[in-house]
């Protein structure tokens, strides 16, 4: 959510970065001792408006992390290179458009939807060339039986799925 | 149409095929991050409110005790009221006394229960209760005197082994949220001699059974004293009712006999053990420890001479002596808090036992006394290390604290925190959990949540629903401090612009409410922004007022009373010592005079006079003070309902 006005990267909006960057991290610093568990990191990272790749994730993750890595990340290394993140403007979330577009390569039929089998096809065959943060079963479980709409144009419904989940 | 090309042409179908997934699979996460945080900050919301609320039965507390100290000053203004308020009603009264003139009758079909009880009874209960039945007071009052009687022949700590073969089952919070109890024993089977259980605290309060709770704990722990063993938790405390809705669920569901119910209960919740010591390895505690909790003298102390946390033993002088002699036994001495010096706790014991139902512990190493709840303390991995080695103890397992997958294990895998409350701030807000032990074994995590529905709303229909319930709440904490926050914004707000910069909103926010919340994250859902970024800090207080139940009475005097209405419905209760729900102007007019000069509460008297005389609807001189508080709500603009008195305990 940085704006335009912050290119400039006057200390009042580098002051203002802190401070969002800091609630993001809070919410997460569970025992309140300035640390996160790194496999938060990722959530934090796109709660600020960011959209990193696997790969660049990794990349952003091995910086903050400490020389030897201890499953905690701290906010002392984390505030600077988001900072960095956030001035100069990285890992912009993907316009509305190519998304659709995207879809619309997966169905070629041009029916409107996908159906579930043909998502996790796609995300576990196609995308599982992505490393490190595999699909986890309850990611899977949510995105193949889960009804969801797309912001307010696109219009890509799952089939209904009816489906007891398990607590 | 050779081979050739369309394999060339397979080939960048595929090509493309993985790129479109892997566009897609980046946006999802993106968006799976977002609902995830958004859930987060809404579980912020709950919690930091939860804790301030609790934070403000320090000053409640504080003056309670400003009031017995100097009773003789408020004995001369206001003869009387202070034996009204803390008269006792309670004699030593047996069995007889209560329920000799009660009776079950014939036309009763709900459950009959047959001491001495047995396991049939607590089918009988389960049944009963879950066709919504209620249990007729007779047998709730036999059920009471009953269990106060076993407990007190049992020692402070509950001593309890197992065996692989004899696990035993730990579950934390309840408040009174009868299907996650029904899940339990669904999943885990119903106590027995082979089914041990620990309840570790909290069973009532917040949840709509309370009583149905604590019928079939008291029912299974009189059927299974060995086997069931009940921690008292910092709810099991008359005061903490008062507030958090479980006195007004007796009253509701006991119109006749709720009174008796009220007082028996008050004595039986201070006969509660105070922990359970597994395998003299696994100490099981509702809140925490401090770095000076000494498990011996909690092991001697009287226990049943703790009556609330907002009673703290008063010190006691010749004066006060004196004052007993003089005034006989109607006197400050002879009364609920206090009794006579042996009848109470001293300064130490008493500190020790709220240190063990509201301490928190927290990454940070030391004790610190818990400003967030204004009870107990903050410890550290340290001081748990400290204690449990001085003990000869291996792990801490305690309750007290939601999270948000019904468990958490922190210090080193040293401290378990077990919640079985699901949802307990909204529908979806969280997961309830149980542990599974034995000695020399792991123990395990059992999870579940209760949902209404089917099958689970999609996640961003959950997560919309706690997030709104989240931000009413705030909205009304902004509405009831409505006057200090407009004058701290316009204080920062030198050119009159109606406006402020983000940094400045926030901090205005922070300081004035004293939560500790991600407020820049969460202002678009509060305030208008405008397209330079800055903030028209009254559009906050735009969708949401309170009721005026009186036009001509001034807001600030409004925001006030709505502010403090918990405490003032403590005080009032307190005051109402035969529970009729009315007092007398005069005592409320008194009450509020004291009341207001121990909260320093600027509001001139005869604002509260002419509210007071309008509200006495009948003009017959007394006051329904709930139907006074009632009439103090927020309306929120874009409701449909009408009244939000949920919040009012």
């Amino acid at each position: 959510m940085a704006d335009d006005r912050d290119r400039d990267g006057t200390e009042v909006a580098v002051a203002e970065f802190h401070k969002k960057i800091k609630e993001a991290f809070e919410v997460f610093d569970h025992e309140s001792n300035s640390t996160v568990d790194v496999r938060e990191v990722g959530t934090i990272i796109r709660s600020l408006g960011c959209c990193p790749s696997e790969g660049e994730l990794h990349d952003l993750i091995a910086e903050v992390e400490e020389e030897e890595p201890t499953g905690y990340i701290r906010f002392e290394k984390f505030l600077p290179v988001m900072t960095e993140v956030l001035l100069e403007r990285r890992y912009r979330p993907i316009p509305e458009d190519i998304l659709l577009r995207a879809f619309e390569v997966l169905d070629p039929a041009k029916r409107g939807f996908l159906t579930k089998g043909e998502l996790i096809k796609y995300m576990t065959e196609e995308a599982s060339l992505q490393v490190s943060y595999p699909c986890t079963h309850s990611d899977r479980a949510e995105w193949c039986f889960t009804r969801w709409v797309l912001g307010r144009r696109l219009a890509m419904k799952m089939e209904p799925s009816g489906m007891n989940h398990c607590p | 149409m050779g081979c050739g090309t369309s394999s060339a042409t397979e080939d960048k179908k595929s090509e493309k095929a993985l790129k479109a997934a892997l566009v897609i699979q980046n946006w999802y996460r993106g968006y799976r991050a977002r609902l995830k945080t958004r859930q987060r900050y809404a579980l912020t919301i709950f919690q930091s409110i939860e804790y301030a609320d609790e934070q403000g039965q320090l000053q409640l507390s504080k003056f309670f005790s400003f009031m017995l100290e100097n009773y003789t000053r408020v004995q001369e203004k206001e003869p009387g009221l202070v034996t009204r308020l803390f008269g006792s009603s309670i004699q030593d009264k047996d069995r007889q006394d209560y329920l000799g003139l009660l009776e079950v009758p014939d036309s009763y079909c709900g459950p009959r229960l047959q001491f001495p009880l047995t396991f049939t009874d607590i089918d009988l209960l389960i049944e009963a209760f879950k066709q919504q039945q209620i249990l007729h007071a007779y047998y709730v009052l036999e059920v009471l005197f009953e269990t106060k009687r076993v407990l007190q022949q049992m020692p402070n700590f509950t001593h309890t082994r197992t065996s692989p073969s004899k696990e035993i089952t730990i579950c934390g919070d309840l408040h009174g949220k009868l299907d996650d109890l029904f899940l339990i024993f669904y999943k885990n089977g119903l106590p027995s001699a082979s089914n041990p259980y620990v309840f570790n605290g909290d069973f009532v309060d917040r949840g709509k059974n309370s009583m149905e709770i604590l019928m079939i704990l008291f029912v299974s722990f009189l059927v299974y004293p060995n086997d069931l063993h009940l921690n008292r938790g910092n709810h099991e405390d008359f005061m903490m009712n008062m507030r958090y809705g479980f006195t007004k669920e007796i009253l509701h569901k006991y119109k006749l006999h709720g009174k008796k119910i009220l007082q028996i209960l008050e004595e039986v919740y201070t006969w509660l053990p105070i922990g359970t010591i597994i395998d003299n390895e696994v100490l099981v505690i509702h809140g925490g420890i401090s770095e000076s909790t000494d498990l011996n003298l909690l092991h001697r102390l009287e226990r049943n001479k703790m009556r609330s946390v907002l009673m703290p033993p008063i010190p006691m002088d010749g004066d006060c002596a004196e004052k007993k002699n003089k005034l006989g036994t109607t006197s400050l001495l002879g009364i609920r808090t206090s009794g006579s010096f042996s009848e109470q706790l001293t300064k130490q014991e008493w500190e020790q036992v709220v240190d063990i139902l509201w301490s928190d512990p927290r990454g940070k190493r030391g004790c610190y006394p818990n400003t967030n709840r204004g009870g107990g303390c903050y410890f550290g991995p340290d001081v748990t290390a400290k204690i449990l080695n001085k003990y000869h103890l291996k792990m801490l397992v305690r309750s007290h604290e939601c999270k948000p997958d019904g468990y958490e294990i922190c210090h080193d895998g040293k401290v378990i925190t077990i919640f079985s409350a699901s949802n307990y701030y909204e529908e979806g807000s969280n997961r309830g959990a149980y542990i599974r032990m034995s000695y020399g074994t792991t123990p395990r995590f059992f999870q579940y949540q209760i949902t209404r529905a089917t099958c689970f709303r999609p996640l961003y229909q959950r997560v919309n629903a706690i997030e709104s319930s989240a931000i009413r709440m705030l909205k009304e904490r902004m509405i009831s401090r409505k006057t200090d926050l407009t004058r701290a914004f316009q204080l920062q707000d030198r050119n009159k612009s109606g406006k402020l910069s983000m940094g400045q909103w926030a901090f205005s926010m922070e300081n004035v409410l004293g939560l500790n919340l991600p407020w820049r994250s969460l202002s678009s859902h509060l305030v208008t922004t405008d397209k330079d970024g800055n903030i028209d800090y009254m559009s906050g207080f735009q969708d949401v007022h309170i009721q005026k139940p009186v036009k001509e009475v001034q807001s600030t005097l409004i925001e006030t009373v709505y502010r403090y209405r918990s405490d003032l419905q403590i005080i009032f209760n307190i005051i109402d010592s035969d529970h009729s729900g009315l007092i007398s102007m005069e005592e409320f007019r008194c009450m509020w005079k004291l009341f207001k000069s121990h909260y320093s509460v600027h509001i001139d008297d005869s604002q509260f006079d002419e509210l007071a005389e309008r509200m006495d609807l009948n003009k017959d001189g007394s006051i329904d003070f709930n139907e006074f508080l009632k009439a103090f709500y927020v309306v929120h603009k874009f409701d449909k309902l009408n009244k939000s008195d949920n919040k009012l305990a």
